[in-house]
């Protein structure tokens, strides 16, 4: 049904914008496409305002192409940077108070299942590590202890880039930024951690120099959420401005920070597994053939 | 931990019967949401003027529960706080017996309030209700709720919110209500919290009005206080929710999102910016204007007028400060005064028109509050300004949990009558009338 929205009226085909008539005829709507084939599509988000060489915004094109219904996701955000970028993509949006995402989406879910039923409709929170880590922390934790049925994405570039420069609970601990002249006084805040003592079905961290990793964990978390539970990805997107990182070492400042603090870790809970197995086809975490020498032959 | 832990039971300390309702027990044969798979559908119109009631002694939480039975409500979020908490755990008990379709605690209301957001922007009917500081606590939220153009009601069970905390009556968080931009109702009684809330959702959802309504009353004197309501029957229900209906799409993506959902471009620092900003604003306030037409037909007008033609004074008064305004106009009477009285039920939008036609020739009026700040008085003032040359006597006001004593309106009816100077009443809370400088000089003094 909602395919609808994205397709012209009988006869208005040729008074359509061009960029609207791309996005019918070749973007992902309704379609399987994979990160593998960018720039063969189009894409739910290309232009943006955000700056040049914004690794958060890669990391966004990356998560959306990663959905596995578009035309059935409705994103949820809070002020950052994120919003700029996210807000432009082809996806509903939802913009709503400082901090208040992961509350919003308890709501939007639970009503969306209501109308819905079974139909997906897949809910996904994607703020900054200030809306989640700080001001949205409270509804973060509770919407994981209840197991609300949807993603929250933590885009963690590690400072509050959309004010100007400021500390942030996942600085690291003696970062020098305004509000914290004198270095941060305390540790970046172990957010991965909370999320598996809430119970979520799924965590994982990554970053975005690997494309085909973060479509991966993106699918899981989506697809696991709709049914199983709570699912987290927390993602380092540098600031490069207020980092300071030369534009053409965004990629390898990613690189040093994975090997650093941010690498890869995947945690999927026993029921979300099974389910991925079951009803996703999901190999990887079928348990591990016997070797032919353990399995007695027939006499 | 081998063995399964056993069901807690719950302990009844208050030995009340109505609040510490069980879930209903499945014993296999007798399916608990039999009776709600059983209630119908009837028109808004039917419910309100012609379905038979029959009348039921209840408090004021019993009538919000039995308000939303009756409303095909599909989501409510609940969070504790006094004096709202029985209500919001009544609705729970609903949740439990099927007639509410979803239903959780929160985690505190700024949560819950965003979850309301969600709910109503995934295009189902949502309900909530707090008071005091769990009002002001979810007002970024709440205050949003208009701009997002989502229709809900939130009830307001109104207590002290200021230092030092306190949990008594008291109903200065209307004030902080008024100026969201959504539509704001004010309940006498029981009978009042039962129809505003139903009638509530009918306005709430209407294309030319997508907004939410708040419903107010005076903690404890309408929520714990027993009263006769006359309800209809329990089988019938609201038409649901249709959430094609609204001004502003639902976001299920079944539509193409609402453009202001999707750009920010209200952010950014230029006259387009601005612009964009200011006529959402107009059409929000507009919205609120739109809604007078169906505050008349469901719920007969914004307020009521009892013996104001050709009185000697006349009591304007909304909440439960009606109740003790209408014993005042029956003391009066005994003393040989002819006394009129305007509840006014609906404060957003405000019945301006009505009171400048009802106040023209009225020499005296008086405003009896249970809050200090006085938004009453302030809002009659306002309205019926150049409209009428009557003294508005800004006053008694009781506040922290103060009962009103019926004399005070009487004192005050009497010397505004006399000219006698009131004990009560501040030279500044009086406005209006003919002009006396020594007034105007002290009124400047203290502002």
């Amino acid at each position: 049904m909602s395919l609808d929205y994205v397709k012209f009226s009988n006869g208005f085909e040729k008074f359509m914008p061009k960029e609207y008539r791309d996005m019918v005829e070749h973007g992902p709507f309704g379609k399987k496409v994979s990160v593998s084939q960018m720039g063969s599509f189009k894409e739910v988000l290309e232009e943006h305002p955000m700056c040049a060489g914004c690794a958060m915004t890669l990391f966004i094109r990356l998560a959306m192409i990663a959905f596995p219904n578009p035309e059935d996701t409705i994103t949820v955000g809070t002020a950052g940077c994120g919003r700029l970028a996210i807000s432009q993509a082809a996806i509903p949006f939802v913009y709503g108070n400082y901090g208040d995402q992961n509350g919003v989406a308890s709501g939007l879910s639970r009503g969306l299942r209501l109308r819905f039923g079974d139909k997906p409709k897949d809910v996904v929170v994607m703020a900054g590590d200030g809306g989640t880590a700080d001001i949205g922390f409270q509804q973060v934790l509770h919407s994981w202890f209840r197991k609300e049925r949807f993603t929250t994405i933590m885009l963690d570039n590690e400072v509050y880039g959309n004010t100007g420069g400021q500390e942030s609970g996942m600085t690291n601990r003696g970062a020098v930024l305004k509000m914290a002249p004198l270095g941060k006084k305390f540790e970046k805040m172990d957010m991965v951690q909370m999320a598996k003592v809430a119970g979520c079905a799924y965590v994982a961290t990554v970053v975005p120099n690997n494309p085909r990793r973060v479509e991966s964990v993106i699918k899981k978390a989506v697809l696991i959420a709709r049914e199983v539970g709570s699912t987290y990805i927390q993602a380092y997107t540098s600031c490069n401005i207020e980092y300071a990182i030369p534009t053409d070492k965004v990629m390898e400042d990613a690189k040093t920070v994975e090997n650093d603090r941010y690498a890869f870790s995947e945690y999927v809970s026993d029921e979300a597994k099974q389910y991925l197995t079951e009803r996703y086809g999901y190999k990887e975490f079928l348990s591990k053939p016997a070797t032919p020498a353990a399995i007695p032959s027939k006499a | 931990m081998s063995e399964a832990l056993e069901a807690q039971q719950k302990t009844n300390p208050q030995g009340d019967p109505i609040t510490s309702v069980a879930a209903p027990k499945s014993d296999g044969k007798k399916d608990p949401h039999a009776d709600a798979k059983r209630q119908k559908i009837v028109t808004p119109e039917y419910m309100f003027h012609e379905a038979p009631r029959t009348k039921e002694f209840i408090t004021g939480s019993e009538a919000a529960k039995e308000a939303i039975r009756r409303s095909n409500v599909d989501l409510a979020v609940a969070y504790p706080i006094t004096p709202q908490s029985e209500t919001m755990q009544l609705v729970g008990v609903l949740y439990g017996e099927g007639y509410v379709k979803e239903y959780y605690r929160g985690e505190e209301e700024v949560g819950v309030m965003a979850a309301i957001a969600g709910g109503s922007r995934s295009g189902v009917r949502c309900f909530t209700a707090t008071a005091g500081p769990g009002t002001l606590r979810g007002m970024e939220g709440i205050a949003s709720w208009p701009g997002h153009r989502l229709p809900a009601v939130a009830m307001f069970t109104c207590r002290v919110v200021n230092a030092p905390l306190a949990i008594q009556p008291d109903n200065i968080e209307v004030a902080y209500l008024l100026n969201c931009g959504m539509i704001v109702f004010h309940a006498e009684n029981q009978q009042d919290m039962f129809d505003f809330i139903m009638a509530g959702f009918a306005i709430s959802e209407k294309n030319d009005v997508t907004l939410p309504v708040g419903v107010c009353c005076d903690g404890f004197f309408v929520t714990h206080a027993r009263g006769y309501v006359r309800m209809q029957d329990r089988g019938i229900k609201l038409p649901p929710r249709e959430a094609w209906r609204g001004a502003v799409p639902v976001l299920d993506a079944e539509n193409p999102p609402a453009r202001l959902s999707r750009d920010a471009p209200v952010q950014k620092s230029n006259f387009m910016a601005y612009n964009i900003h200011a006529v959402w604003q107009q059409e929000v306030w507009a919205a609120v204007e739109r809604s007078r037409k169906y505050i008349s037909k469901y719920m007969g007008g914004m307020l009521t007028a009892e013996n104001v033609e050709g009185a000697d004074a006349v009591i304007i008064a909304s909440g439960s400060a009606c109740a003790q305004s209408r014993e005042a106009v029956r003391l009066c009477k005994e003393k040989g005064l002819n006394v009129g009285l305007i509840k006014v039920r609906s404060l957003r939008p405000f019945p301006t028109q009505e009171l400048r036609q009802l106040c023209g020739k009225v020499k005296l009026i008086v405003v009896p509050e249970f809050n200090y700040v006085g938004w009453l008085a302030k809002e009659v003032a306002t309205a019926i300004y150049g409209y009428s040359k009557a003294k508005i006597i800004g006053g008694p006001r009781v506040y922290g949990g103060q009962s009103m004593p019926v004399e005070l309106i009487v004192d005050e009816v009497e010397s505004g009558l006399t000219g006698k100077k009131s004990t009560n009443v501040a030279l500044s809370s009086i406005m209006g009338g003919a002009v006396n400088p020594d007034e105007v000089a002290h009124f400047m003094r203290s502002i």
